[in-house]
């Protein structure tokens, strides 16, 4: 936990071949490096012969220019950028399930208006919050929510787009 | 179009004399008896070795020699995982081999099935790339984007992982398929500004070093280097790997560089206010301690690998691209520096502090290489092991071109001196090819003494054998109070009676005076390889020596007669 928390996180996104094996040698090149990945999404590109990625990693920022270089250098990556200090527009997903007695259920309710969440499920006893937005954001709404009994929290993880008329 | 059905391992032969593979390093398996079924029907000459870590050393030496890809066919599970210490010894050192191995059948892929290993899986991280082929539809295209990748842009290994059952399956055996690589780039010629700025960085040195390593040699830039060198009036120094891309012989080669470098070369690199690396990636064998390395020397960094460019040393100027191609850019951009002081100043200290080594007393390896170097007119292929033997070698042995000395620089693998020569042998039949090994290292893998004596391949084998395990003992000798942990060999082999268990010729060198007359008998032996069995002073340290992480300044020319810190450097 300590070390995740002193090292910066960087979101860096990736076009690569649609190939068996590309995730492990991208992973490879993290882990040989002693980076932790927070998060890492996979889709496939408009063109299903490509997949974009985008990972969120923690590491010596020194480090960072190295990996990219080193990302780069993968037979199948098209393209590798780190978006750390970039324009562009991030968005994580996240699904919140809770216990809730029907005097929380307003509480509750009142939260979801708040962060413009919606809620995808309900039965006596619980509900389930989807919310969508920056992370900060889901951090936000993950705190306010742990006062009640989260029995589940799953997140995508970010998903990365450049702003403008340009292909990220 | 050139269709018809042919097996998947048909296709592989036939894909593999497309690519103008002449021989392969090979030992057979269950899963992979198709592959071996379909060579019989080809030329492709198969060389049957005694282990698999062989063959993929052998194929390596194959490609070190002769700057093609070296291909070794291996069969699945063990025959796979014994192929990786030579894997990653290529991988470290960019040398292009192809290397094929069987798998179970698909359907059991996963599933622990007899002699299945994940080879793909353990072999990630020392590939260029890998396959793991699923349909035999997909292998003309596998094996030409297999061969390409091995042998362009930065070299390197290539596995390819083949089930039994699509090596046996029918398929369309279309090779006119393009390959589909688009992630692949392969940097050729340099940004044009980025070579004028080096240019004008040249143009203000009164100090310069070029530094040659294994890209030059790799891209064949050697005749560049010199011209580089004698137009700007610049000593060269040179890597492990590098030996051989200026003359040894040339009066501004300064030898290697680093850890057991020259002390002149080491002096030129640390007073020098530029360092030029063509080819090199600043390797901590020769950087020693990185703060101190080069202190007042602006850099310039020539490299065909992006990743390499700030990766180790961070440069005021660098260019991505062919070493060849990017010197024939910038020779017409340089002129004559004003290096005449500092070249007074180079040759003085090559004056004052030769290589040297005891010619009194027990026999020394120094004596042996120097000799061997003189009788074979600097021409020879050599091949070594790792260790005290390597460095002398490097350091006595005066090589001459590219593709001359083959050793394992980056992974330092013992065992790498029989096999690598087995393939060069194979791969050079103009030149004395010769492996120069020491006990240790010859021990690991002598089971390729039987495939050099069945193809009677003409190597000269000179093992040095002073019954330790050298360069650890110099370690433990100089840094931990002479506390010598297993590196005592007593109980060596008579590798001379070894040499007679195959049927090998074999000679004996105890005493200095007969260097010369035994080594010429050698030299002369011409049925087959023959082994030099020179058993030499127990105890000899290699110097000059910069301790592992150490900076330049704390060089030692000989022992100390006091207690050395412990290194801080690695290995």
């Amino acid at each position: 936990m300590e070390l995740r928390e002193k090292l910066p996180a960087h979101a860096i996104s990736l076009t690569v071949a649609n190939r068996p094996g590309v995730l492990v040698r991208v992973a490879l090149v993290f882990s040989r490096r002693g980076f932790n990945i927070d998060s890492l999404v996979v889709s496939p590109a408009i063109d299903g012969d490509f997949s974009r990625m985008n990972i969120v990693a923690r590491g010596e920022p020194r480090e960072l220019g190295q990996m990219i270089a080193q990302l780069e250098k993968l037979v199948d990556v098209v393209a590798a950028k780190d978006h750390t200090d970039d324009d562009v527009v991030m968005r994580e997903l996240a699904l919140i399930k809770v216990l809730c007695s029907p005097e929380e259920r307003s509480e509750i309710l009142q939260l979801v208006q708040h962060f413009r969440a919606t809620t995808v499920d309900m039965t006596e006893s619980s509900m389930t919050i989807q919310v969508t937005g920056e992370s900060e954001k889901i951090d936000a709404m993950t705190r306010l929510c742990s006062k009640f009994h989260m029995v589940e929290f799953i997140r995508t993880g970010k998903v990365i787009v450049a702003r403008g008329p340009e292909a990220t | 179009m050139s269709e018809k059905l042919l097996t998947g391992a048909q296709v592989v032969v036939e894909a593999l004399k497309r690519e103008g593979v002449e021989c392969i390093f090979a030992y057979p398996g269950g899963n992979a008896i198709p592959l071996f079924d379909a060579l019989l029907d080809s030329s492709i000459d198969t060389i049957l070795v005694r282990h698999e870590q062989g063959a993929a050393h052998a194929a390596d030496g194959y490609a070190r020699a002769t700057g093609r890809p070296g291909v070794a066919l291996v069969t699945s599970g063990p025959g796979a995982t014994n192929t990786l210490t030579g894997i990653y010894t290529a991988h470290m050192d960019s040398v292009p081999l192809v290397v094929i191995c069987g798998q179970t059948i698909s359907p059991l892929l996963g599933k622990d099935a007899f002699q299945e290993s994940d080879i793909s899986g353990m072999s990630f991280s020392c590939v260029k790339y890998s396959y793991l082929v699923k349909s035999a539809d997909d292998l003309p295209r596998v094996m030409r984007e297999a061969f390409r990748i091995a042998t362009t842009g930065r070299p390197g290994p290539v596995l390819i992982d083949l089930p039994k059952d699509v090596g046996a399956a029918l398929c369309h055996s279309s090779f006119e398929d393009e390959v589909k690589l688009p992630g692949y780039r392969v940097p050729s010629k340099g940004d044009p500004a980025k070579i004028r700025e080096a240019a004008a960085l040249l143009a203000e040195s009164k100090r310069p070093v070029i530094l040659a390593g294994h890209g030059a040699a790799i891209s064949g830039a050697h005749r560049q280097i010199v011209e580089l060198a004698e137009k700007l009036q610049a000593p060269v120094v040179n890597t492990l790997l590098g030996l051989g891309t200026i003359p040894g012989t040339h009066e501004l080669s300064l030898g290697m560089l680093g850890m057991h470098g020259t002390a002149y070369a080491n002096m030129a690199v640390m007073n020098c206010d530029l360092i030029m690396s063509v080819g090199s990636r600043w390797d901590d064998r020769i950087t020693g301690k990185l703060d101190e390395f080069c202190p007042n020397a602006k850099v310039i960094h020539v490299d065909i690998d992006p990743a390499e460019i700030g990766k180790i040393v961070v440069p005021d100027v660098s260019v991505v691209g062919d070493a060849k191609a990017v010197l024939e850019e910038l020779l017409p951009l340089v002129s004559k520096l004003d290096t005449a002081a500092w070249l007074k100043q180079v040759q003085g200290w090559k004056r004052k502090y030769p290589l040297k080594y005891r010619k009194q007393g027990g026999l020394r390896v120094q004596a042996v290489v120097d000799e061997f170097y003189r009788l074979t007119k600097g021409d020879a292929v050599v091949t070594t092991d790792v260790g005290q033997h390597q460095m002398w070698a490097a350091q006595f042995y005066r090589f001459n071109r590219p593709r001359q000395l083959l050793t394992s620089g980056g992974a330092g693998t013992m065992g790498y001196g029989l096999p690598s020569a087995v393939g060069a042998a194979v791969g050079v039949k103009d030149k004395t090819v010769a492996t120069i090994v020491g006990d240790g290292g010859l021990q690991m893998t002598q089971f390729e003494l039987a495939t050099a004596a069945i193809r009677k391949l003409p190597i000269k084998i000179l093992v040095m054998d002073n019954k330790y395990l050298g360069m650890v003992r110099q370690w433990q000798d100089m840094f931990y109070s002479k506390r010598y942990s297993s590196v005592d060999m007593t109980g060596n082999p008579d590798f001379v009676k070894l040499g007679e268990a195959y049927g090998i010729k074999g000679f004996r060198i105890r005493r200095m005076a007969d260097i010369s007359k035994v080594l010429k008998k050698a030299l002369a032996y011409d049925d087959g390889p023959c082994i030099v069995h020179c058993e030499v002073e127990k105890e000899d340290n290699v110097f000059p020596m910069i301790p592992a992480g150490a900076p330049y300044s704390s060089m030692l020319l000989e022992r100390p007669k006091e207690e050395l810190e412990k290194p801080e450097g690695g290995a």
